[in-house]
């Protein structure tokens, strides 16, 4: 054997992860710590020791998930640099909504959901026509659509905080309170999984399927702007006057993001095999992936699902515990998260142990997400109980 | 085989075969689906309502059947907890059965795999080297060691066996999900208090279903502190205490005893700009003989006070006994008095027209709802101010609901005061407006009424008139009197039943009816109008110069209102005049001892979760054998759940080792 020591290392050698971050990735991280410390030092009155807690565990996650995803780090400074941009133009007033060009047509809360909802079904479609057409072109447009859609999202969410707290004092508060505003927080989450599965199999021929759930919470979300007049930011009710809140919703919303995608790549799935056994030839069977990977996407993302909603039922029941005294009552909302999380439980068992892969799985999945959705709005709609936000 | 034998096999398989259907995959998913759709029934089925509602609903069959069910209380039924516990012995089973096998799985290498299972892998690559198999596992182990495997080595003799793994943890996932959903179920079982059910069972405690006083329960429906898990509730009045806690059971109730005594002393609720409710706050005083001092605390909404296990809950409030100043105007007969009122409490009211019972249900300080399209104030809520609640019960026991505003309110930019009434339970209200004087009193309204409703004031009036038209016309005295007697009687039954009822005394058969009754209602309204004039002038206001438009207006309002009176349905209307709020705090309280048990189990159900999905269980072998100077190397690998991750990885891991090494072609 003729090698050098030093090829001989350099061949065995896999750096510790710390030595893989670049420069930028350094600077990402003093950035988004900064960023914290400045808004704890700022709103130091505001939080209470659990908020600062939950302010610096984002910022690291979020540290941390940027150096794994580097598309975060532009995300993360986008929305932020236009958030911080549309609080300066707010100033005190919250009429500048009205009269300053930018808020008016961009990013005050409003514009900015509004330009989310349109970048997001506008991806459906492109996402659709890249696959008709086959043009890789075409599905990077889409992509850019989701990317730039979930920047307005966010943007969306950030300053409708800030706009909260200009209605009075006593009225801020985190906007994930009520079903509007989890409506949006779903789309932005969804959007965000499915970026990450996209980047992680190399495939963009899913965006469509995928986008297709996202769309409808937006047209829910339109309808319930225009007809209800959803948007308007009212105050908490005392009993979502919790640290708890700032926690338990987006975990649930990332459980229910990811079931719905799962169910959306199910409906893929059962698509793309049947048009394999009819059709094989035809430009959708031709043009989308392997079923396996179809059926793997399915499977990690009922997986990370399945995972986040285990912490968000958790964290439910122990702000129930605070809160109404029991930290499972049997209470609508409670059950209905409980039914969930058994279904799901069950489709986990049959796939891991049980072998189960395929048309009935995907199936489940798809029956699955009617029964993820009730838990979301029929329990509302349809059920009285204790929880006491998102009536429609 | 003897007999003893014999049965001692057909045991130990008849446990076996339990064991198995117990611990079975298909038993777990049956277990699961049963428990979701249980769930189903019990949030689509309101439970624990009142009987007669169901009964209502499903009719005298089906609400039998259901209730043999128990779908009115579902999750407190035997055959619910039945699932559960077959769930937890399922889980159990699973476990034990499992585990042994995974631990040594995890701690195992498998130095023993022969060639051929290796050359059935998925992941599989055969190469030859130069040099000895010493040489090629002094390249090979580091590779695996950088890749975070842990690798044990085995001498067979005639070949080598290297064997590595990693992520052995993923094992450990499963013990901790799956026992932690037997330590969570342990735990809620016991903070559910299983005794109590038994001791329900077993009768040794009855549910009390009358609506009395707590110190009228019997001692067989209380519970003493020695209680270690119950939720229950109490509302105290403000300035009151009480040192038990009600636990609703079924259709009924027990009474749970307190080791120290909570006491009120103030209840608050403070609210937003806009007036929404933005926080409810009690201040507890907690008087334990085992303290020196009493414990001085406020609660609110999301922040208990926990005491000796004892955690007390901000979880609703009501009205306690609101004390208020009431005054009765007598509609049909003038006058006032005053009336003094407590919530919740029964009062005899007589009144001409009969006696009635006066049940103060409700008082509310603040109304807040969506203001009138284009109100003055430009606002969207409102607070309509104070109100009050109360039924009137007749002798025969019928009862109408009311509801009273003590301010008045701008309607097209004139005040009112308002109160509703309903008639029959579940109908609308019906409300209605009195209008509300210069001075924002109801003063010039009920001195109007009661104008009405004296004979002979209304007589002295109607003779002035009268003589002034007579003089102008030359009607005789006895033609005039008569006239008067019959307009007097239109007044008297305008005051008794409206409008509807003017028209009453006139013949139905008569050709002219209509014409006959629009003059009355001419010759009325004109009689109304001295009237009223009269009352303007007994409050000293100068009307020769004829009155104002406002004047007129509050004319047509009181003639609007008084119209209506008489499907109001009470002798008497009750103003609100002063109040002292009281308010009463719902606390709840409860006590689940094992809560940090269930808490534990949580965490090893998120633990096991994580582990269980993010990491991969993997293992890879590197048989080896020497032939003339050169190594021979099969390299396999298999990894769980992600096969196509695995695969990756495993063509990595190929692939640098076939750079390190450089096979022979
Ligand atoms: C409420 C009850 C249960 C829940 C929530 C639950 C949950 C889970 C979850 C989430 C998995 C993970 C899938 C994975 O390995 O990634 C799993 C695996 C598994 N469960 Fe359960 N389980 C429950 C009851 C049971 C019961 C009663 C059994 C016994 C038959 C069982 C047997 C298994 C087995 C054998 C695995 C695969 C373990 C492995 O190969 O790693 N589970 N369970």
């Amino acid at each position: 054997m003729s090698m050098t020591e030093d090829s001989m290392r350099e061949l065995m050698e896999r750096p510790p992860f710390y030595k893989t971050l670049t420069l930028r990735d350094w600077l990402w991280a003093v950035v988004v710590v900064a960023a914290s410390i400045f808004a704890h030092v700022k709103y130091a009155s505001l939080m209470d020791a659990y908020e600062v807690g939950i302010l610096y565990m984002s910022a690291v996650t979020l540290v941390v998930i940027g150096w794994r995803w580097r598309a975060i780090q532009v995300l993360s400074l986008v929305v932020g640099a236009l958030s911080i941009g549309a609080i300066l133009l707010y100033g005190n007033d919250l009429q500048r909504s009205e009269s300053n060009f930018f808020l008016k047509y961009l990013i005050s809360s409003q514009s900015a959901i509004m330009w989310m909802s349109a970048l997001y079904v506008l991806a459906t479609a492109t996402y659709f026509i890249g696959l008709l057409r086959g043009s890789e072109f075409i599905n990077k447009v889409a992509s850019a659509m989701v990317w730039s859609g979930t920047a307005m999202g966010f943007i969306g969410l950030m300053v409708r905080w800030r706009e909260s707290y200009l209605i009075h004092f006593d009225v801020g508060h985190i906007p994930v309170s009520n079903l509007y505003e989890v409506f949006i927080l779903f789309a932005v989450l969804t959007s965000l999984i499915y970026l990450h599965y996209e980047r992680r199999y190399k495939t963009r021929s899913l965006g469509g399927f995928v986008m297709l759930v996202i769309s409808a919470s937006v047209a829910f979300l339109l309808w319930y702007t225009f007809s209800r007049e959803a948007h308007v930011i009212e105050p908490l009710v005392p009993a979502l006057k919790s640290y708890w809140m700032k926690i338990h919703v987006p975990a649930n919303f990332i459980g229910y993001g990811a079931f719905a995608l799962a169910a959306m790549v199910g409906v893929a799935y059962l698509f793309l095999e049947r048009a394999r056994r009819k059709n094989p030839d035809g430009f959708f069977a031709s043009r989308m992936p392997e079923l396996a990977m179809l059926d793997d996407v399915m499977y990690k993302s009922i997986a990370l699902g399945f995972a986040f909603f285990t912490i968000a039922t958790v964290l439910g029941a122990m702000w129930a515990a605070e809160a109404w005294g029991g930290y499972w009552s049997w209470d609508p909302k409670e059950t209905w998260a409980l039914i969930v999380w058994l279904n799901y439980a069950a489709w986990l068992h049959l796939r891991l142990t049980k072998g189960w892969r395929g048309v009935p799985l995907a199936w489940w999945a798809i029956v699955g997400l009617f029964v993820t959705l009730f838990a979301f709005l029929g329990v509302n709609m349809f059920l009285s109980g204790l929880h006491s936000y998102g009536e429609l | 085989m003897n007999a003893t034998q014999n049965k001692r096999v057909a045991q130990r398989s008849m446990g076996r075969i339990l064991l198995e259907f117990l611990g079975s995959m298909n038993l777990a998913i049956t277990l699961l689906v049963a428990l979701s759709i249980a769930s189903v029934i019990g949030t689509v089925l309101q439970q624990n309502q009142a009987y007669t509602g169901y009964l209502s609903e499903f009719g005298p069959f089906w609400f039998e059947v259901f209730e043999h069910l128990g779908l009115y209380d579902i999750y407190g039924t035997a055959w619910f907890w039945a699932i559960l516990a077959f769930l937890l012995v399922s889980t159990s089973v699973c476990v034990y059965r499992n585990a042994p096998g995974m631990l040594r799985d995890m701690r195992q290498y498998r130095l023993n795999v022969q060639e051929k299972s290796l050359r059935n892998f998925h992941n599989v690559r055969e190469w030859r080297f130069e040099g000895s198999a010493d040489d090629t596992l002094k390249q090979i182990q580091p590779i695996l060691k950088l890749e975070g495997y842990k690798a044990r080595l085995k001498d067979h003799g005639d070949h080598l066996v290297l064997a590595a793994k990693k992520g052995a943890f993923n094992r450990m996932g499963y013990l901790l999900t799956h026992v932690s959903i037997v330590v969570i179920c342990i735990g809620a079982a016991l903070d559910a208090n299983i005794g109590l059910k038994f001791q329900l069972a077993t009768g040794q405690k009855v549910i009390e279903t009358r609506d009395i006083m707590a110190t009228e329960v019997p001692d067989q429906s209380f519970l003493d502190t020695d209680n270690s898990a119950f939720r229950g509730s109490v509302y105290i009045s403000e300035g009151g205490t009480s040192r038990i806690a009600f636990i609703g059971v079924k259709e009924g109730y027990l009474v749970q005893r307190l080791p120290f005594l909570i006491e009120l002393k103030e209840f608050r609720t403070e609210h937003y700009p806009s007036g929404q409710p933005k926080s409810f706050e009690s201040d507890l005083v907690i008087h334990d003989p085992e303290r020196e001092e009493p414990l001085e605390t406020t609660i609110a909404v999301n922040h208990p006070l926990v005491y000796k296990g004892y955690a007390i809950y901000q979880a609703d409030f009501r009205d306690g006994g609101s004390e208020l100043d009431l005054r009765a105007w007598g509609l049909f007969d003038g006058g006032s008095s005053e009336v003094e009122g407590k919530v919740n409490q029964s009062y005899n009211l007589s009144t001409p027209l009969g006696d009635y019972v006066l049940e103060v249900e409700d008082f509310r300080l603040f109304n807040i709802d969506q203001a009138p399209e284009g109100h003055p104030s430009g606002k969207e809520r409102l607070n309509y101010g104070p109100s009050f609640s109360y039924k009137l019960r007749d002798a025969q026991g019928q009862a109408n609901e009311y509801n009273t505003f003590m301010q008045p309110m701008i309607f097209d930019g004139r005040n009112f005061f308002l109160t509703g009434v309903r008639t029959e339970v579940g109908g609308p209200m019906r409300f209605l407006h009195f209008p509300a004087d210069d001075k924002l009193s109801l003063d010039r309204f009920m001195n109007f009424r009661e104008a009405m409703t004296d004979e002979a004031r209304v007589r002295r009036i109607v003779t002035t008139q009268m003589m002034n038209m007579a003089r102008s016309v030359g009607v005789d005295e006895e033609t005039q009197a008569k006239a008067a007697n019959s307009i007097i009687t239109a007044v008297q039954r305008f005051v008794r039943g409206g409008y509807d009822a003017v028209s009453e005394g006139l013949s139905a058969d008569d050709p002219e009816l209509e014409q006959r009754v629009q003059a009355m209602l001419n010759v009325l309204v004109a009689v109304f109008r001295a009237i009223y004039v009269d009352v303007l002038e007994q409050e000293g206001i100068d009307t020769s110069q004829g009155i104002s438009d406002a004047q007129i207006q509050f004319f047509d309002d009181s003639l609007n209102a008084m119209s209506a009176i008489h499907r109001y349905g009470s002798p008497v209307f009750l103003q609100l005049q002063d109040f002292k709020h009281i308010e009463a705090s719902g606390l709840q309280i409860a006590r689940a001892p094992w809560t940090n048990l269930v808490y534990l189990g949580c965490l090893m159900l998120i633990i096991g979760v994580f582990f269980m999905f993010y990491i991969h269980h993997k293992r890879v072998w590197v048989w080896m054998s020497e032939q003339d100077g050169q190594t021979r190397v099969l390299f396999a690998g298999s990894g769980d759940r992600d096969l196509p991750a695995f695969k990756a990885d495993f063509d990595a891991l190929a692939g640098r080792m076939e750079k390190l090494l450089k096979p022979i072609k």
